[in-house]
């Protein structure tokens, strides 16, 4: 029976423990979750990415206190009421505006650990494809939340993005209507997207989030050499490399938070809009239909995408390729064939593979902010096709490549 | 694995320090959340003091202004009226205006005005927040054979005399609020704002 | 690992400045938001040239009077020609016109001029464009207000700043003079002077443009100075935070 289960702890714990397993729990998940003890500093973004989706629901909550989700009244609610005449209300917009560009720097070198570490092979397949769900979750909420300030760019961009549905062939066009509720964007798609915006996607991502720990802890966690800790225990059944993560890691995380914060902080109040990157100017002009932007752009951290799809000469394909870019990173634990899960131990093919890939994605990401030139469109198909390359690829070069002998226990650089 | 001693001490004072420091920290950024609940500078602009022009204002009339949402009564009050208030003391519940939160201290008269003929009141009642009805007409009424004017609440009976104290019996429990007022001139007053006080 | 990552940091914090400015030539405005004098001859300037037409309707007198260390009766005595009340934004002075009941301003000129609340912040080095735009008008018989602007062609804006400027010729350039590669700018002859002299107008739209600056984020004035304060407050508990980790990892090998 439930109220009969034993507890080691007294008081209004030990109640809430005979009801509810919070102990173990505790020692599950923290005190007795052992992770390898070779973590560096490739390790510290998934705490860091999870702060800052703690950081985008309470600015985000707050801001919702005033922000008006209607076309007549959003852009005055955040430039008046929010920016001006709430107490710190600058200090809560720039917090989460910031925070988002932040959530996907962090993100995006989160993933990049993965691959240099071989961390979505087997058995974390799951856990790779959980993240690559949070990925594109994120990758909405971002884009429907530069739409409600309803600037020029929120009007423009949402424009842009949603015509792309209209690419699909006898559905396309209906559905540009479904998705904006009217024929073009305005007060009802700023109402539904707002809803989707504070409460469909943060409760969704939340729950992905939950699994993708979840899934993770089920397995545990990889480490930069790629070896599994678990093969070799103590006579307690703790792994020899293994550490517990709380108090251990959450130490560490600390010093994390502490050094992330000061780079926040820095952006917050010397440079929230970071030139053009954060906060775009079009952005700072109210929405209008009859003035096209000089030039349309994504925020940052899709321009590597966007690139692609202006990369490519037919519409249609544009979204094809666009899509395809972000869905072929679901099937990286079946492309990569290597014996060998880190780059450590990896040969010189898979080691430039990856430094092409890199240099590729953040060449596109370049590219995507600027105007576009002839050129400027050559290199993007050249980048394109690396980017699809390292995918394609990699079934073959991560099988025939070199391996060095990968050592039974970790190596720590301390 | 590390069976070496651990130093507890230095290990409970960094981490009480560490606890300390981010807990300085977390008060630091509860500010901007808690602070962002306050009426913002449109509230306050919309909530600033109104001016009312009693030039057309006569004897025995009352008029209403909207202050903070809420309605203001001003009321010239004839020398019969100004008179008449000492004599229904005995059947008031506070005739000293002793409770301190219902009018600013220059109100704390007899008259519970800052000049004698003007009347100025949060028309709402002190009950449950009903608008009351003023009825300067000395007669009995169904509710006061004895009435000598005042305000009447429809809405649940509280009674109020003509310097907006309440009567015995009433389930309203204090006198009708005198909001911060100030004359700027003979025929203009500043409802929300007192002399001195800005 | 650090050091392959670190090429890439400089690279990202780079990206601003890497972006390139296609337009007009701008000049350095040299406006200053925290010199509150600057900010005061600004607010006093845009009132009596740029209010009548141009709303801020996203500044408060209210504010205005705290940020510029004015009185309410200092600002509603000097600064506000609309009416408004104390609390309530600055609209213009005219009304908007086409459309509505009065006659105004897009009436006289064609178009609506536009609120300028946010005009600092709305274009890249908007300090430096609208500095460089009030100091680049110059007389045009072909366009109907008589005006034009090198900054903004074909601008519906007369030249509101005329009698401090004066009237100054756009000088014709040739093109085969032209030198290759950096493009020096238009350059003006003065006709006739103002009462103002070349850096004492230089100085009123310094003003002003410091003046829409701040407007454009009055936050301004005060965010870098709580940065600073965030900034030692966090190295402090990272050091400290630090001390702790070290406590607890000296002994893992």
């Amino acid at each position: 029976m439930a109220g009969d289960r034993t507890t080691t702890q007294s008081g209004v714990l030990g109640w809430i423990d005979q009801r509810m397993p919070v102990v173990d729990f505790w020692n599950k998940h923290l005190a007795q979750y052992y992770a390898p003890k070779n973590f560096n500093i490739w390790y510290y973004f998934g705490s860091l990415a999870l702060l800052l989706l703690v950081n985008q629901i309470v600015t985000g909550i707050w801001l919702a206190m005033y922000y008006k989700p209607s076309a007549a009244e959003a852009f005055a609610s955040v430039e008046l009421t929010i920016m001006r005449d709430v107490e710190w209300g600058w200090l809560l917009r720039y917090m989460h505006s910031t925070g988002a560009s932040f959530f996907f720097i962090m993100v995006y070198l989160h993933m990049f650990r993965a691959l240099l570490y071989g961390s979505y092979q087997k058995p974390r397949e799951l856990v790779w494809v959980l993240g690559v769900l949070i990925f594109l979750a994120m990758m909405a909420e971002a884009f429907l939340g530069y739409v409600l300030p309803w600037g020029q760019m929120s009007f423009w961009g949402a424009q842009v993005i949603v015509s792309l549905f209209g690419a699909i062939p006898i559905i396309g066009e209906g559905l540009v209507q479904w998705i904006q509720g009217d024929y073009l964007p305005s007060d009802p798609t700023i109402n539904r997207f707002f809803a989707l915006h504070v409460v469909a996607l943060p409760i969704s991502l939340l729950g992905l989030v939950v699994l993708h720990l979840g899934a993770l802890h089920e397995v545990g966690s990889n480490n930069p050499d790629g070896i599994d800790i678990k093969k070799k225990k103590d006579a307690a059944g703790v792994p020899l490399d293994g550490i517990a993560f709380h108090p251990y890691y959450t130490v560490k995380d600390l010093v994390g938070v502490g050094v992330f914060g000061m780079l926040f902080a820095f952006v917050i109040f010397f440079e929230p809009t970071f030139g053009d990157l954060f906060l775009e100017y079009d952005n700072f002009a109210p929405a209008d239909p009859m003035v096209t932007p000089a030039h349309i752009k994504p925020v940052w951290y899709f321009t590597p995408y966007y690139a692609m799809l202006r990369a490519i000469p037919d519409k249609l394909m544009g979204v094809v390729v666009m899509g395809a870019a972000v869905m072929i990173l679901f099937l990286i634990p079946w492309l990569d064939r290597s014996p060998v899960r880190s780059i450590r131990y990896r040969g010189p093919i898979t080691k430039i593979a990856l430094t092409l890939f890199t240099i590729a994605f953040v060449t596109l990401g370049y590219l995507g902010l600027q105007a576009g030139s002839e050129l400027q469109k050559l290199v993007a198909q050249i980048c394109t096709a690396i980017y699809f390359l390292f995918f394609f690829l990699m079934p073959v070069y991560t099988k025939i490549d070199s391996v060095k002998p990968v050592p039974d226990r970790v190596t720590m650089h301390d | 694995m590390a069976a070496e001693s651990v130093n507890h001490g230095r290990r409970r004072f960094l981490t009480a320090s560490t606890v300390v420091v981010g807990g300085v920290g977390g008060i630091f950024v509860a500010v901007p959340f808690l602070s962002a609940w306050k009426p913002n500078a449109k509230a306050v602009a919309a909530g600033a003091p109104v001016t009312a022009d009693i030039s057309r204002l006569a004897v025995g009339q009352q008029m209403t202004v909207a202050w903070r949402g809420r309605p203001i009564f001003i009321v010239r009050r004839s020398p019969e009226m100004l008179a008449a208030l000492p004599s229904e003391d005995s059947r008031l519940r506070d005739p000293q205006s002793s409770v301190e939160d219902q009018q600013p201290s220059f109100a704390q008269n007899g008259y519970r005005s800052l000049r004698p003929e003007l009347l100025v009141l949060v028309g709402s009642c002190t009950h449950l927040g009903c608008s009351p009805k003023l009825h300067t007409e000395v007669k009995p009424e169904p509710w006061d054979s004895k009435w000598k004017g005042g305000y009447y609440c429809p809405c649940h009976n509280s009674r109020f005399d003509l310097a907006g104290r309440v009567y015995e019996g009433s389930p309203a429990p204090t006198n009708l609020v005198v909001p911060p007022y100030r004359f700027e001139s003979d025929t203009k007053v500043i409802i929300g704002e007192s002399e001195g006080a800005a | 690992m650090i050091k392959r990552v670190l090429p890439w940091l400089f690279v990202l914090f780079a990206m601003p400045a890497l972006a390139a400015g296609d337009g007009p030539v701008l000049l350095q405005s040299g406006a200053n938001i925290s010199d509150q004098a600057s900010l005061q001859r600004g607010a006093q300037l845009y009132v009596n040239y740029c209010g009548s037409c141009h709303s801020l309707e996203y500044m408060r007198y209210s504010r205005l009077a705290k940020d510029l260390g004015l009185t309410e009766e200092q600002v509603m005595r000097d600064l506000n020609f609309t009416g408004g009340k104390f609390g309530e934004t600055m609209k213009a002075a005219m009304p908007a016109g086409l459309g509505t009941e009065a006659i105004g301003s897009e009436d006289w000129f064609g178009k609506a001029p536009p609120d300028l609340s946010l005009i600092a912040r709305a274009r890249q080095n908007g300090p430096n464009y609208i500095y460089t735009y009030l100091l680049s008008f110059y007389p045009d018989p072909t366009r109907p207000i008589g005006w034009n602007n090198t900054v903004f062609p074909n601008a519906s804006m007369p030249h509101v700043l005329w009698e401090r400027q004066g009237i100054q010729n756009l000088r014709k350039v040739d093109e085969h003079t032209e030198s290759g590669g950096h493009a020096t700018g238009p350059a003006f002859d003065l006709l006739k002077p103002g009462t103002r002299s070349v850096d004492e107008y230089r100085q009123d739209a310094r003003d002003i443009t410091a003046f829409l600056q701040y407007v454009g984020e009055p936050a301004a004035l005060d965010r870098e100075k709580y940065g600073i304060w965030v900034i030692l407050y966090l190295l402090l508990f990272t050091c400290v935070a630090y001390l702790l980790k070290h406590e607890y990892w000296k002994d893992v090998h």
